[in-house]
């Protein structure tokens, strides 16, 4: 039986993605025989990320400064707004190093099964950036689902009077993809976006 | 251990666990009928488990009232031909999810699933321009009629002619011809060409007229169907028939011819 203070951080453990009672156990045991190496700059590290980390009031980006990194580089491009669902997926990008633009969170897309539509979104602060004159291109980087693109067809729609190009993400064969691995809608795809060379 | 084997449309997956899904499945055989699928999120499987695709799905459980599970091979990929498509992938969206809310569980309808995989294939024939809404009308009349809720419209219900058919009633769902009807236009529905007897494809191209089909069918759909189980109106049907209103010119739609 573990005492209560253990059994506490295991059913917080527990509760992350990836992770269930089980994995909470160990994580908890290898914790404790690092106690001094890990544990504890671990829940210094968290704490202060709880107290420090926050939206950022523009793009709704993650970080210690409002607004936050990526908004205040000047040296980024301003006429470029790329739309993302999540926070996750900036990282990706930027991971990428290949945009050099500005991001917007939407927060989610609209989803007729978990009954998010446009007004649970971040869209009013995207229509007001994306009407900057600065802006000159909004790239929607939504998955490539149904909601996703349902959603960026919507923001389309919404952004269509702001004197934009609009553009997406290309869609199609992923970099080291053989063909006969690839799904039937990845291949339909690629071939309606090929290119000439 | 029950189990057996349909063809099916995912209507849509909800997330369960790392990597797992709830599916909604409208199978040919057994309905509209739920299951647990893993791997949905794994990069091999997630572009099979989209709305709109088709399957054929294995189901298996140690009790009937189980949930159970479902391993799927795909057959059809709809979802990817449609994703560039506005109007298409809205109306895709629509009728899954008039599928997923109207329909009760685990009860065969063969004939609403015989009627969506030819709106999917529909929708892929880029030579029938929009007229491909008219056989999303259709497909919700037939949703009605399968649920009890079947629209007459082969005769006015006033004169039983079939002649100069122009509205229905939203009281009963019949016909009722131009003459007879016009001293209640306000308080009828207009009937679309294309549903006329005997149209074969007359106005299905028409805006107007699919728009009129789209009301007439989501006027009943809420009256008898969502209404009576207290549910909403999806709202992906709500934003196909927007998004069709944006893309024509649409005069007088709604209630009146």
């Amino acid at each position: 039986m573990a005492a209560g203070e253990l059994d506490r951080a295991m059913q917080y453990l527990a509760k992350l993605p990836g992770l269930g009672p089980r994995s909470a156990r160990r994580a908890i045991l290898h914790l404790m025989k690092r106690r001094d190496s890990l544990m504890i700059p671990l829940a210094d590290a968290l704490r202060v990320a709880a107290e420090r980390i926050k939206p950022c009031a523009v793009c709704g980006n993650l970080d210690t400064t409002d607004p936050c990194a990526i908004c205040a580089d000047d040296r980024r491009d301003g006429t470029s707004l790329c739309v993302i669902q999540d926070v996750a997926d900036i990282w990706a990008l930027e991971r990428a190093s290949g945009f050099k633009g500005r991001y917007h969170v939407l927060g989610g897309v609209l989803s007729a099964l978990d009954g998010i539509g446009p007004e649970d979104l971040n869209l009013d602060s995207l229509i007001v950036r994306a009407a900057a004159p600065e802006v000159t291109e909004v790239i929607l980087a939504m998955n490539a689902t149904v909601d996703g693109q349902t959603t960026a067809h919507y923001i389309a729609d919404r952004l269509s009077n702001c004197g934009v190009r609009i553009t997406r993400l290309a869609h199609g064969v992923p970099v080291g993809g053989e063909l006969d691995y690839l799904d039937d809608g990845t291949l339909a795809q690629a071939l309606r976006a090929r290119q000439n060379v | 251990m029950i189990e057996w084997t349909d063809d099916g449309v995912i209507l849509g997956v909800r997330p369960h666990g790392e990597g797992s899904g709830v599916l909604n499945l409208m199978t040919r055989e057994h309905g509209r009928h739920a299951g647990l699928a893993r791997g949905v999120a794994s990069v091999k499987s997630r572009g099979i488990y989209q709305p709109g695709n088709c399957v054929q799905a294995t189901w298996k459980a140690r009790l009937a009232d189980q949930l159970g599970t479902y391993v799927c091979e795909p057959t059809r990929d709809h979802a990817a031909v449609l994703l560039d498509d506005p109007l298409k992938l809205a109306g895709l969206s629509a009728a899954c999810a008039v599928a997923e809310t109207a329909l009760p569980e685990r009860e065969p309808h063969p004939q609403v699933y015989d009627g969506l995989i030819a709106l999917l294939e529909m929708m892929e024939i880029p030579e029938l321009g929009d007229a491909w809404i008219a056989g999303y009308v259709r497909w919700e009349i037939g949703v009605l009629a399968d649920l009890g809720y079947g629209l007459d419209l082969d005769s006015c219900a006033a004169t039983g002619t079939n002649d100069d058919l122009a509205y229905v009633s939203p009281r009963s769902g019949r016909a009722v011809s131009l003459s007879a009807g016009e001293p209640y236009r306000d308080k009828l529905l207009a009937l679309p060409r294309f549903l006329l007897p005997g149209a074969s494809g007359l106005g299905a191209g028409d805006p107007d007229d699919l728009f009129r089909g789209l009301a007439l069918t989501g006027f009943f759909l809420e009256r008898h169907v969502f209404a009576t189980h207290h549910r909403a109106p999806p709202p992906a049907r709500n934003r196909f028939v927007e998004r069709f209103a944006q893309v024509t010119t649409v005069s007088g739609g709604g209630l009146n011819a």
